[in-house]
């Protein structure tokens, strides 16, 4: 399983999972990517990103909203997430998103923003999970 | 106990007792929802005075409860972001207009359909308004008041705004060129999730006096939105809790989504600035919204006059004075998911409305019955001028897509005669009335409670959402 989607009253929550942080990293690509728009989307449109953060769960953060940044000033819909990159001393990342134009795609949803609220990095019996709730 | 409080006792780390102003139903429907540990979390926050308070519609959020209400000290308290949410003044404005149900009459699809193209929603359609940056920033500190300077509505629009359409101490420059990049093509955009346009009519009138002052008559035709900060509100958010949480850490607090900073330091003053600066970008989107709403109507009727009843914010931060043990007291006032409800006299009531208390504005889910609600004294006493926001959800969006299908909510609204618009089935379901709390129950909880009074119940005509 790549990711799962977690019951939260208020918002969206979900786990992704992998052997290696950098599979981990991508499939919480694929679970907003699938949260915004069910089906293919073509990868005509990329961005490269150099992020960091304070520790594993603000990478996360702070590379979540770089979609979010991406979906709203360049009207960009994430299909996934390739080239990615994790040095885990520095908690820096570089990737490069793949996806499509927004309008070209009958979008479910939009979330407003990635919060602190439950998440988690962390390595569970050889396999990497971690857990985000989107504000909606 | 008084009726519909339930009292959260002190323990380890909590400053102030928490209370949850709800019923035993309502409250059931909480208890084992992490609301109570959210309660209890923002009660162990420096300087919180009073109590941590969740209103009728509780529910757990992420951090603070939706619901929620906090009160900080000055000096002693802290200002969190995560207690303002990140749809900086998301809120909801109330129009009215000199047309009745009638007038509608054989129209409606054609209206609705207007609306919904007219209006951009969802995700992907930007807004045709378009500015520069700087005129971004002019509207960021002048809020909607500076757009009516423009010529996009009239004086008496901004007057009867929470703020008066423009929250002071705004500063363009503490908002970062990325929220700017996120907002700048979002103006007079409605947006998605729980935000709406809902054409609706007067039902009933419980207040004879102050739905007067208001100007409701049964059967008037009202437009109420819901909508916020858009993406510009949301990276503010997001960029102050990074800076909070570079400065102060988050190790002694609870849930990382607490970050917060003294009131009084140099980065308390400076997000409450940005955030104002959020909330008056809120204030404009609204403004731009009706607009449009004003052109779209005069072409179906070209005598129609579309006026604001009053316009509020759910998510805020505020100073302001209250009387906290027995002393009066100035203090910032964290609403997260809640209305203001100031009762009589209070000076940041519009002067027309003063002399009965502000329109505490209550909307209901998308089959459901909306309520304009008047504030009282009572709101002041015990949960810090506010009421609640809406109905409150109760089911998950995961869960709601996995046992309801949007095609049977769209029918089940046109069988009572409601139109509704949206490009996404699966919002439909998220959005179903099912998913929320019974509104009538909620609405008479606070009714008897007295944190605000009933005076008008509306019935939806047209939805549009996202």
């Amino acid at each position: 399983m790549k990711f799962k989607f977690l019951s939260h009253t208020a918002d969206v929550k979900f786990r992704a999972y992998s052997d290696t942080l950098e599979g981990a990293f991508s499939n919480s690509v694929l679970a907003v990517s699938k949260f915004l728009f069910d089906g293919k989307i073509k990868e005509e449109k990329k961005f490269s990103v150099k992020i960091s953060g304070r520790d594993f769960e603000s990478l996360l953060y702070n590379f979540i909203e770089e979609i979010l940044f991406l979906i709203d000033s360049k009207n960009f819909v994430p299909s996934k997430v390739a080239n990615l990159k994790i040095d885990k001393k520095k908690f820096s990342l570089s990737a490069t998103f793949l996806g499509g134009p927004a309008q070209d795609y009958k979008i479910e949803s939009h979330i407003k923003a990635v919060t602190y609220n439950e998440m988690f990095v962390k390595k569970i019996k050889n396999k990497w999970v971690l857990q985000v709730v989107l504000d909606i | 106990m008084k009726k519909y409080e339930n009292i959260i006792p002190m323990e380890n780390g909590m400053n102030v007792p928490g209370v949850v102003y709800a019923s035993k139903e309502l409250f059931d429907l909480v208890k084992d929802d992490k609301t109570i540990e959210q309660v209890k979390n923002v009660a162990r926050l420096p300087g919180i005075v009073g109590k941590s308070i969740a209103l009728p519609d509780c529910h757990r959020g992420y951090g603070f409860p939706i619901g929620g209400v906090a009160a900080f000290d000055l000096k002693k308290g802290v200002v969190s972001p995560g207690g303002v949410g990140y749809d900086i003044n998301c809120g909801v404005l109330l129009l009215k207009t000199n047309l009745t149900k009638k007038d509608l009459e054989k129209k409606e699809e054609k209206l609705a359909d207007a609306i919904h193209k007219k209006i951009p929603s969802g995700l992907g359609r930007g807004s045709p308004f378009q500015i520069t940056y700087p005129e971004l920033d002019r509207i960021l500190e002048g809020g909607s008041k500076y757009l009516v300077e423009k010529g996009y509505g009239v004086k008496e629009d901004y007057l009867l705004c929470e703020e008066e359409g423009c929250m002071k101490g705004a500063n363009a420059k503490l908002v970062s060129e990325r929220a700017k990049k996120r907002g700048i093509g979002q103006l007079g955009t409605i947006g998605a999730g729980n935000h709406f346009l809902d054409v609706l009519s007067v039902e009933e009138i419980f207040d004879k006096k102050t739905a007067e002052v208001y100007g409701l008559k049964k059967n008037q035709i009202v437009i109420l939105i819901h909508c916020g900060s858009r993406g510009l509100g949301h990276q503010v958010a997001s960029d102050y809790i990074k800076k909070m949480e570079e400065e102060y850490g988050t190790e002694s607090l609870p849930d990382r989504e607490l970050v917060c900073a003294p009131v009084n330091s140099k980065l308390g003053k400076e997000y409450l600035s940005a955030m104002a600066a959020a909330a008056n970008f809120a204030f404009a989107n609204k403004q731009i919204i009706t607009f449009w709403l004003r052109e779209v109507f005069k072409s179906f009727f070209p005598n129609s006059k579309i006026e604001f009843l009053y316009e509020v914010c759910h998510n805020i931060a505020k100073i302001e004075e209250y009387i906290v043990d027995g002393k009066k007291a100035k203090v910032c006032v964290h609403r997260k998911g809640a209305t203001r409800a100031y009762g009589k006299e209070r000076k940041e009531v519009p002067k027309k409305y003063r002399h009965v208390g502000q329109p505490v504005l209550i909307p209901g889910s998308m089959g459901t019955a909306s309520y304009v609600m008047v504030g009282t004294k009572k709101s002041e006493e015990i949960a810090f001028g506010s009421s609640v926001h809406g109905a409150g959800r109760k089911m998950s969006r995961t869960s709601a897509i996995k046992s309801i299908k949007g095609r049977d909510t769209k029918n089940k609204l046109l069988s009572k005669k409601i139109l509704i618009r949206s490009s996404s089935e699966r919002l439909i379901s998220e959005e179903s009335p099912e998913v929320y709390k019974d509104i009538d129950e909620v609405v008479k909880i606070v009714d008897e409670l007295g944190i605000s009074k009933k005076v008008a119940k509306l019935i939806p005509m047209m939805v549009i959402i996202g």
